[in-house]
């Protein structure tokens, strides 16, 4: 019991002696928050650390989850914990339009012209390119997939397909399979006639559909043979791929999400923040993190670098020419104005 | 003598009386303040972790701050407004007003959110028009309509006076697919947007499934352990605790690798000649039962191994000497001591079931999703915590009403939680 008490006693003492030094923090040193995972390894290898040991300095590393939450808290508190971030296109336009981002100056950073045309934004930098496509593994099937309306052909090639479970770019990749021009997609789904037919496009296949959540599902239902074909980003196949399972992927009408890096608006370390993107936009230093993680470059010049091999599995050149890029002032917009309307009736819809 | 020593003791007692008593106060304080010390880090914990984290959920579902204060002249000009045809121009002068400085300091962008949550592209109409309020002038009713013709539409502006104060049920009504309308009439959801409910529903019959299967699989295991020799009962219960040491989420990817089409289960019955193709074990709700039966069936075996551990053999001897045969014996002899055990690991697995999130994430389909997977998607991805903290307190609510009934069908010697 005395000893219980005790540390307790000191377990509180603890806890208040660390708020104190966390309140009393002054500057903290630059910090960038990325995915987590292999992904931010090779990051790590190829970016934080060899600015840091460029610039002299340290850099701390954070993970940064998806989605608003993390913002939201931090603008709540008013905190900054990171001064750089990479995030997704809808977090981007948000943060970007309430001020939390700051405004990029191109000219601290390199050419804008060397970067495709996604990969520019008024806060953000193109950090990758990944592909959301349709893979398939040929060992489990024996007609093979030429088109997306092959996807939704049940009697062509009969069994399980995997689709994400998220309404972003499924409803999309829906039309474009029922024959609706990449450049139209937003404007047959903003109207109530197109939104029912991107959900009865999925009807016609939605005995089959197993959904995935995680990136790393659908790679490992091809190779298992739960599914015959499936959506997947391009990096997770070439990887699977890399381990010899000889997956194969269909390039058209697939789907591009451009994260981007952002600057806070209130970061103490903007000059350091700007040096970074600098150093990261190193067409060379790009391309060798591609060779070593299979996602696309933004940038033209660092495509050069890259070793064919590799750029057979990547969102680059043909293989982009009919894409349908997330990023695009149409698609955010879209996905910022019906998001939580679609939402409930993809969520009521799938239920059912 | 004597009469003297018992008069003195008899004085001296009454002088005494009140410095005894308050001498006895004084000790009784001290020892309450002592005692109050000692629990005070407990309840200050309480307070902190338990207490006050439901009372911001509370807030958040019922808090409404956006419209009322981020477009404060508007809300003002609309609060005499019937709503039947549109607002006068100074309702929109007031509009333009606050567009324009909700623009200019960025807080535009929060309450365009918060309204899209009622109508569909009302954030980008405010958007729209707040880039370009700074350069309007009067007439607003002509140069507003003129920026975007949503504006002559009566439902933007009834959403906004529908939102004009602080507080809200919109968040609450929509967890149970109710609609809040602007002049606060409540009407049911349309039918495509209508999922908490069902989905409250399957949450609350999944718990109970998985409940049910755990009292099945986990009342012989745990009578097992309790009766077997202590060497082996030690190793079973070592057996039982051993899931425990690793996380939630290696069991569940665990369970996909075991029950997949080319899984352990699927390839040896095929062996065996019992099935001719692969059985669909998993992205189904067999693949959630499965998977969360075995991640709570501890939490039913351990709370009756407890119990049974304490029944002596003797009464079930007793009772067969006195003629019951096995099952009359089990019902009315066994069963009855072994109560608070099973209602306690019933309440346990029950009430963790219906936290579930995870599990059903990646090994249910479409139709096995429960209510924890919808609250994270709002706390998380959108950050729309009204409603996340709605469905949370809808939960609570279940928890809540559950629990007295359950109070009474387990009776005395059921667990108690307070």
């Amino acid at each position: 019991m005395q000893n219980k008490r005790r540390a307790t006693l000191l377990s509180l003492a603890t806890a208040v002696a660390g708020m104190l030094i966390v309140s009393g923090a002054q500057a903290r040193d630059f910090t960038i928050a990325s995915w987590g995972g292999g992904y931010q390894d090779s990051q790590r290898k190829h970016f934080f650390k060899p600015f840091g040991d460029a610039k002299g300095i340290q850099v701390l590393e954070d993970t940064y989850l998806g989605g608003w939450a993390q913002f939201k808290a931090m603008q709540e508190a008013g905190t900054r914990p990171w001064d750089v971030v990479q995030v997704e296109n809808s977090e981007l336009i948000r943060g970007c339009e309430e001020g939390l981002f700051l405004k990029l100056d191109w000219s601290r950073i390199g050419p804008k012209e060397n970067y495709v045309e996604p990969a520019v934004a008024e806060c953000g930098l193109g950090v990758v390119v990944v592909a959301q496509l349709v893979g398939w593994n040929p060992k489990h099937t024996k007609v093979q997939p030429s088109s997306l309306a092959d996807f939704f052909d049940l009697e062509k090639i009969p069994g399980k397909r995997g689709l994400r479970s998220d309404p972003k770019g499924t409803l999309e990749f829906a039309l474009m399979a029922d024959g609706v021009d990449v450049k139209d997609v937003y404007k047959v789904m903003a109207t109530k006639e197109g939104l029912d037919r991107a959900f009865a496009k999925l009807d016609t296949i939605k005995s089959q559909i197993q959904w995935w959540e995680a990136g790393a599902q659908p790679a490992e239902w091809l190779v298992s043979g739960d599914v015959v074909m499936s959506t997947a980003y391009n990096g997770r196949i070439a990887n699977a791929n890399k381990e010899g399972h000889g997956l194969k992927m269909l390039w058209q009408n697939n789907v591009l999400y451009v994260d981007k890096w952002v600057i806070f608006a209130d970061s103490e370390n903007v000059d350091t923040a700007y040096d970074f993107l600098k150093f990261f936009s190193d067409p060379k230093r790009e391309a060798a993190f591609t060779d070593d993680y299979t996602y696309g470059q933004p940038n033209r010049e660092a495509v050069k670098y890259i070793k064919p091999a590799v750029l057979e599995a990547l969102p680059a050149g043909d293989h982009i020419a009919d894409a349908l890029d997330t990023g695009r002032a149409d698609s955010v917009e879209y996905w910022l104005d019906n998001s939580e309307e679609i939402f409930e009736r993809w969520t009521a819809w799938k239920a059912k | 003598m004597s009469i003297d020593a018992t008069s003195s003791d008899r004085g001296a007692g009454d002088d005494d009386r009140p410095a005894l008593r308050a001498n006895l106060r004084r000790a009784e304080r001290r020892r309450k303040l002592k005692a109050y010390a000692l629990i005070a880090p407990l309840f200050l914990f309480l307070l902190a972790f338990f207490l006050g984290p439901i009372g911001s959920v509370l807030y958040f579902s019922i808090a409404n701050p956006e419209v009322s204060t981020l477009l404060p002249r508007v809300t003002a000009a609309l609060r005499d407004w019937d709503g039947q045809a549109l607002p006068d121009e100074a309702a929109f002068a007031a509009l333009a007003e606050d567009l324009r400085t909700g623009y200019a300091d960025k807080t535009l962008p929060k309450v365009a959110l918060r309204l899209n949550y009622e109508v569909g592209g009302f954030r980008s109409l405010l958007m729209r028009t707040g880039r370009t309020a700074a350069r309007m002038e009067a007439p607003y009713t002509v140069a507003l309509t003129a920026r975007d013709e949503r504006w002559g539409d009566l439902v933007y502006w009834r959403t906004l006076k529908g939102n004009g104060s602080a507080f809200t049920l919109h968040y609450l009504l929509q967890a149970v697919d109710l609609d809040l309308q602007w002049d606060g009439s409540i009407q049911r959801a349309p039918p495509e947007k209508r999922l908490y409910l069902d989905n409250l529903r399957r949450t609350l019959w999944i718990a109970f499934v998985v409940t049910l299967t755990c009292v099945l699989l986990g009342y012989p295991v745990a009578y097992l352990i309790a009766n077997a020799e202590p060497r082996w009962a030690k190793l079973l219960i070592l057996l039982i605790l051993l899931p425990f040491w690793t996380s939630l989420l290696v069991r569940t990817a665990a369970w996909v690798i075991v029950l997949q089409k080319a899984g352990v289960v699927n390839d040896a019955l095929l062996a065996l000649g019992l099935i001719d193709e692969p059985l669909t074990l998993i992205f189904n709700r067999t693949g959630v039962y499965i998977a969360m039966v075995h991640i709570l069936l501890p939490f039913m075996v351990l709370p009756l191994y407890s119990v049974m551990r304490g029944i002596p053999p003797e009464h079930m001897r007793a009772a067969s000497s006195l003629g019951a045969r096995p099952w009359a014996a089990f019902f009315s002899i066994y069963l009855p001591q072994t109560m608070p055990g099973l209602s306690a690991g019933c309440l346990l697995v029950y009430v963790i079931g219906l936290g579930f999130y995870i599990t059903p994430a990646l090994i249910g389909g479409g139709s096995d999703q429960m209510l924890s997977y919808l609250i994270a998607e709002f706390a998380t991805n959108t950050a729309n915590w009204g409603l996340a903290a709605a469905l949370a307190m809808l939960l609570l609510l279940c928890i809540a009403v559950l629990y007295p009934l359950y109070q009474r069908f387990a009776g005395a010697g059921g667990m108690r939680l307070g």
